[in-house]
């Protein structure tokens, strides 16, 4: 709210030319607890315009929600003297591990191909850095493969109905984690474009944490390996001998 | 019932994971099998991913057979001597099952490896038990008593030097054998998730030539011990073992291989195994169908 006063008075001294674009996430940390099978998570805020209170233009609201970027491996299967097998294989130094993209029109509608790329606005434009030199073609193929794997995991995701303008100030999206969403930083971006040109973007940043019992367990598996395996060895012992003792009593 | 798993990262039902473990469970009391050769799969079914559920599902088999060894010990039907020599052999085994592991999953051939051991093995033991069950139930049936089979081991057991006495199992054989025996096993329990009973007992029968009355025993002792090397190797190396699943298919197979102990004083051994084999050649097949059709994920992604 009081972002909200500071922005207005902004507005009111007249410094700019180009919209502000006042952002907010529902949540800025999102836990991964017992029981977590996912959420939705909330974008909205409000474009308001130096010249008035509010925007008065038609404006397109395209939101991207990006989950931390992994070096990863692609393998792709063939069929292979009669059996499916891993073949061909390409690797991509930053695959972001969650991508999400909510607009109001059809982004091809929004902007051109040059401005979708440079933004990555949507899934064909996502910026996956290939390693080593492999031919378009086969680029092609392989990121078009992940997108669509992914796409199919509610990993990735394009959504050209997915965000609602109000008498052109307020504007919001809902984009669903499902409950196998990576922990780490995720960047919310707004962009607000008008005649096919970003006039304003803001940033907000998301945290996705493991916490309690989850996170212990994580951080034990990994750390004290050891002594991590021993415990479940005594678990399994010990529940294995448990019911063999209360089913002789029975 | 919505339970997250933390190593696997993501949501299961805990409700349909009890009862995949029940599942097995019973099958392992009523056959004393140790069930990881359907829990695996099952899993990979489900949706967790393959090296997480080869890890975690050897923790179950642990479970389903430490009441299995008590039961057994009581009876004095265990071979010790013969159990360690085995175990030896199956921690090594072990060992090079996670080195395996590591080097197929480098090269992504892992799943692939796997599916193919389940047809070759389950398809080859599935085979031959339906094919020696079927003949003992017409045997019986026909009136005839079945012929007492012979126990002699395998020729090239005996060929083996530095002979050692075993009493239990009444042989006079040299250990490289069931060493050897337990190094495989060992390999397959770690890359599989498997307890590798499917294997050890025939192997203990046909090629040990070991008295029936010790085999059932001795083979739940080194399952038992493997399998808990095994889920040590995992923790150490993939870090893929998930503790949360791992109680998940415990609750259900701990219960289950109770009741199938039970049930099975009810069925015909012949019969049991006729059933046995049935499943583990639907569960061979199943899997030679997924290596052969086109499966519905091409892409497959790695961490690099």
């Amino acid at each position: 709210m009081r972002a909200l006063f500071a922005l207005l008075a902004l507005v009111l001294l007249g410094a700019a030319r180009d919209p502000i674009l006042v952002p907010e996430v529902s949540q800025h940390e999102i836990q991964v607890r017992q029981g977590f099978t996912g959420t939705d998570l909330l974008l909205f805020g409000a474009i308001l315009d130096p010249s008035g209170t509010r925007a008065g233009r038609d404006y397109d609201i395209v939101v991207v929600l990006k989950g931390p970027t992994e070096p990863i491996r692609l393998r792709e299967k063939q069929k292979i003297a009669g059996i499916w097998i891993n073949a061909d294989s390409t690797a991509f130094r930053s695959a972001p591990s969650f991508f999400a993209v909510a607009s109001s029109r059809p982004i091809g509608q929004i902007v051109d191909e040059r401005t979708a790329a440079i933004y990555e606005l949507g899934l064909n434009w996502l910026q996956l850095s290939p390693i080593g030199a492999i031919d378009p073609e086969e680029q092609t193929r392989f990121s078009s493969g992940l997108v669509d794997l992914r796409q199919r995991q509610g990993l990735y995701s394009e959504n050209s109905k997915g965000v609602v303008v109000n008498e052109q100030v307020l504007y919001q999206a809902r984009i669903s984690l499902p409950s196998s969403v990576q922990t780490g930083t995720y960047t919310a971006e707004t962009f607000a474009i008008t005649k096919g040109r970003v006039v304003a973007s803001a940033t907000a940043k998301v945290e996705v944490r493991k916490i309690g019992f989850e996170r212990f367990v994580a951080v034990f598996a990994q750390h004290e390996s050891l002594l991590y395996g021993l415990l479940v060895v005594a678990v399994s012992v010990g529940m294995g001998w448990l019911a063999g003792r209360l089913f002789a009593m029975v | 019932m919505d339970v997250y798993l933390p190593i696997a990262n993501l949501s299961v039902n805990g409700l349909v994971i009890v009862a995949l473990g029940a599942i097995t469970g019973i099958l392992s009391g009523m056959f004393g099998v140790g069930g990881g050769f359907l829990t695996t799969p099952l899993l990979i079914f489900y949706g967790i991913p393959p090296t997480v559920a080869a890890a975690s599902a050897a923790s179950q088999v642990t479970g389903a057979s430490v009441s299995g060894v008590f039961a057994y010990t009581r009876r004095n039907s265990v071979d010790y001597q013969m159990g360690g020599v085995m175990v030896a052999g199956g921690i090594l085994g072990t060992g090079i099952g996670a080195l395996l592991f590591n080097f197929l999953e480098s090269i992504g051939q892992i799943d692939t490896v796997i599916n193919i051991l389940y047809v070759v093995l389950l398809g080859t033991i599935g085979g031959l038990m339906a094919r020696e069950s079927y003949q003992a139930i017409r045997a019986t049936r026909g009136g005839a008593a079945p012929p007492p089979r012979k126990r002699r081991h395998h020729p090239i057991v005996a060929s083996l030097p530095l002979r050692w006495r075993f009493y239990r199992s009444g042989l006079y054989i040299s250990p490289l054998a069931p060493l050897l025996i337990g190094t495989g096993v060992g390999v397959l329990t770690t890359l599989m998730g498997v307890g590798g009973g499917f294997i050890l007992v025939p192997a203990m029968l046909y090629i040990l030539g070991m008295s029936a009355n010790v085999v059932v025993g001795t083979s739940l002792f080194q399952i038992l011990f493997v399998t808990m090397a095994s889920t040590m190797m995992h923790s150490l190396t993939t870090k893929a073992v998930d503790i949360v699943l791992a109680v998940l298919l415990l609750l259900g197979s701990v219960t289950g291989a109770q009741i199938g102990s039970k049930l099975a004083g009810k069925f015909q051994p012949q019969k049991l195994r006729f059933i046995l084999a049935v499943i583990v050649l639907a569960v061979a097949l199943r899997m030679a169908f997924g290596l052969g059709f086109r499966p519905s994920e091409i892409y497959s992604v790695a961490p690099l």
